[in-house]
């Protein structure tokens, strides 16, 4: 059976505590109740308590990749717990077919003053490897971790990123049937990153069944097919992963227009920024196709007349960070603002950008290098839609996609 | 296609299904051998790497404590019958014994502690927790005895027959102090309040208790000889060493028996405990 049901999980439910105090108190209510075989009040909130995961049910197959992706808080990480049978539920139900190799933390089980070698023995255990299983796979975890120098070395003198990589390592070797990992790339460098991405995919073209947690779209694209959006522990959106990133990264409102600023802090010569709103071909969107033009309105609100305003946009991807800041006055010298409602807008045509998302950052300053009358930030993103990437070598991925021309010569 | 194996997760409670509860426990204290043994190499390498003295800080306590009594005998600040060998001999084989005792009740809330991360990152046998942390009881046990055949040689203490017996009298010993702690263990991981008081606890018990004095048979000392449940195990442990008649023999059945069901039943609610320890707890 190619496409067999490997995790599949039904109405989970999972409730915390806010007070530390509560909670403990609550521990050994449940620790009671479990040992006498009753009930932990598992359904019912006591004082305190919240839901951090809400009836989530969706089921992966093996050899597909189910990317989990929410704010922080947002479940993921207890979701992943639960799956791994390190907390129960305390609704529903979850059902696991075969060996399960979890990357909830890296190095757990590390002993700092012990040496590379022997931490790789008992992290191997600890997985459950058994030591032939794990001397077969010493050199090949060693020479993956790429810290051979050091192997002998106590762990305490590694950097965090050694610990990582070695702890992928360790963890990758074992077999598994179903590989869960939560948000472990995002430390060490760019290219042992990489690297990793390469390992899981082989694992999945192996039939591995995944569940990754990562807030890198560009990750999660490259490896999972599939994408479960968790917002408060409820789910949002489970289908298509850039559908997922889309829905995760739009609006939150779902509603086009003018996007309230997220801070405006500073206040000076009685002018702000009320908004920031994006137009795509002249209709209010925020989602928008490669080779459309957009055109960014930020809206100003003046008491008095401002001879002298400039006004400084920056474009932000969402993961690399700022593209470019652009100031008014290298285009066009200083902006007049007369008193009320004042409306500058930059309009981008055809932008050279590709699938992801995208923010704006406006601030309005005087004529002096001091004079910063506010800031703001769009709400929500500007979406690029189309096209989408291909991490194949038959597409673009990326950030930019410039006007082009190829030709070949002999 | 080979049949893969299942594992289901409900918030019922296992002991609704004690037979599958059961082969759990004793497949997973299987599995958990070799892992505990690594884990109990790894602490205990990892204990003395960092310090001068090393494997001395394992004499040193009761050594100590044995010392102070001995000093206080043969000055005759107290007078304490030995029950027939140099009182400084019976004080000190007592407090060693009670040390292992005392080890014993430490072993399962600091072995949980110890591992909080990797058990609420892992998810490994967790028989492997306990396992390696009776392991480590066993090593100071060890460190212990070689202490206490020096002691006899030095007073000539010549165990008779009894010494068969002695192994029983650990057994018992290490049973009664592991479901003192297993007990207290749930409960000791989320509350500070348990690991703070227990020294204080059980430095007291040790003094109801006929270590560092023989039992006494009149009035309250008396009493707590007899229905002290730690009295038969320390009296019994050291009569078999010391070649003495078996005075408590039926008494000390009777707690050991009792001790081992209750560790079963402490290691029943330690992996019951486990799953919601680590939702309290966290990493």
């Amino acid at each position: 059976m190619a496409n067999e049901v490997l995790i599949k999980v039904e109405g989970v439910r999972k409730k915390f505590c806010r007070s530390l105090k509560k909670s403990l108190w609550y521990g050994v209510k449940d620790m009671a109740a479990e040992m006498v075989g009753g009930s932990r009040e598992h359904d019912r909130l006591r004082p305190e308590e919240f839901w951090a995961v809400q009836d989530v049910s969706f089921e992966v197959r093996r050899g597909e990749c189910l990317g989990l992706i929410g704010q922080n808080g947002a479940g993921k990480t207890t979701l992943l717990r639960m799956l791994n049978g390190l907390i129960k539920p305390d609704h529903g139900r979850i059902e696991m077919h075969g060996r399960v190799a979890a990357l909830i933390a890296l190095g757990a089980g590390f002993n700092p003053v012990l040496t590379g070698r022997e931490n790789i023995y008992v992290n191997g255990s600890v997985l459950g490897l058994t030591t032939q299983e794990i001397e077969a796979k010493l050199e090949e975890i060693i020479d993956f971790a790429e810290i051979r120098e050091f192997i002998d070395a106590p762990v305490q003198s590694y950097s965090s990123g050694m610990q990582v990589r070695l702890g992928f390592s360790v963890a990758t070797a074992l077999n598994p049937d179903i590989l869960l990992i939560d948000e472990v790339l995002a430390v060490g460098d760019f290219r042992f990153r990489w690297k990793c991405l390469e390992r899981i995919k082989q694992l999945k073209d192996r039939g591995v069944c995944i569940v990754l947690v990562s807030h890198n779209s560009a990750d999660l694209m490259r490896t999972c097919s599939r994408g479960l959006v968790l917002q408060k522990g409820v789910t949002q959106f489970d289908g298509e992963m850039m559908q997922a990133i889309l829905r995760y990264e739009g609006p939150s409102s779902g509603t086009d227009g003018m996007v309230k600023p997220a801070a405006n802090s500073e206040r000076g010569a009685g002018a702000s920024i009320a908004g920031i709103q994006f137009r795509v071909q002249g209709a209010a969107s925020s989602t928008m196709k490669h080779g459309e033009s957009v055109d960014i309105e930020v809206e100003i609100h003046s008491e008095a007349a401002l001879p002298k305003a400039r006004v400084v946009i920056a474009l932000l991807h969402s993961e690399q960070g700022p593209l470019f800041h652009l100031s008014s006055y290298f285009d066009n010298q200083w902006l007049e603002l007369k008193p009320g409602r004042n409306m500058v807008t930059l309009s981008l045509q055809a932008p050279p950008l590709q699938f992801g998302s995208y923010y704006v950052e406006a601030t309005l300053r005087g004529p002096e290098l001091g004079d910063i009358y506010g800031q703001a930030r769009s709400a929500g993103a500007l979406l690029v839609t189309e096209p989408l990437p291909n991490y194949e070598g038959f597409g673009i991925n990326g950030v930019l996609l410039p006007a082009r021309k190829w030709s070949i010569r002999p | 296609m080979e049949h893969l194996p299942v594992t289901i997760y409900t918030p019922a409670s296992p002991v609704r299904n004690p037979g599958r509860l059961l082969s759990e426990m004793f497949r997973d204290l299987g599995a958990s051998r070799e892992l505990a043994w690594r884990l109990f190499i790894r602490d205990l390498s990892a204990q003395y790497r960092q310090t001068f003295l090393g494997y001395l800080w394992a004499f040193l306590p009761p050594l100590v404590t044995s010392l102070t009594f001995i000093y206080l005998n043969s000055q005759g600040i107290i007078r304490i019958d030995g029950g027939g060998m140099p009182y400084a001999a019976f004080a000190l084989i007592g407090t060693l014994l009670w040390q292992i005792f005392v080890d014993a009740i430490h072993c399962p809330s600091q072995a949980i502690i110890a591992s909080k991360s990797m058990l609420a990152k892992i998810n490994f046998p967790r028989e492997a927790v306990l396992l390696g942390g009776l392991y480590m009881v066993l090593f100071n046990l060890a460190i212990r005895l070689t202490l206490l055949i020096a002691v006899m040689l030095y007073w000539e203490i010549t165990p008779g027959a009894g010494l068969l017996l002695f192994p029983v009298a650990m057994g018992g010993l290490l049973a009664a102090g592991f479901a003192v702690g297993m007990a207290i263990s749930p409960v000791g991981v989320l509350y500070g309040d348990i690991n703070r008081g227990l020294p204080i606890v059980t430095q007291f018990w040790m003094l109801l208790t006929p270590v560092v004095y023989p039992p006494k048979l009149h009035g309250l000392a008396g009493f707590l000889s007899t229905w002290n449940p730690l009295s038969p195990l320390i009296t019994t442990a050291r009569e078999t060493l010391c070649g003495q008649p078996l005075t408590l023999l039926v008494p000390f059945m009777v707690v050991s028996v009792g001790s081992v069901v209750l560790v079963f039943l402490g290691w029943v609610s330690f992996r019951l405990a486990i799953p919601l320890l680590i939702e309290r707890m966290g990493g």
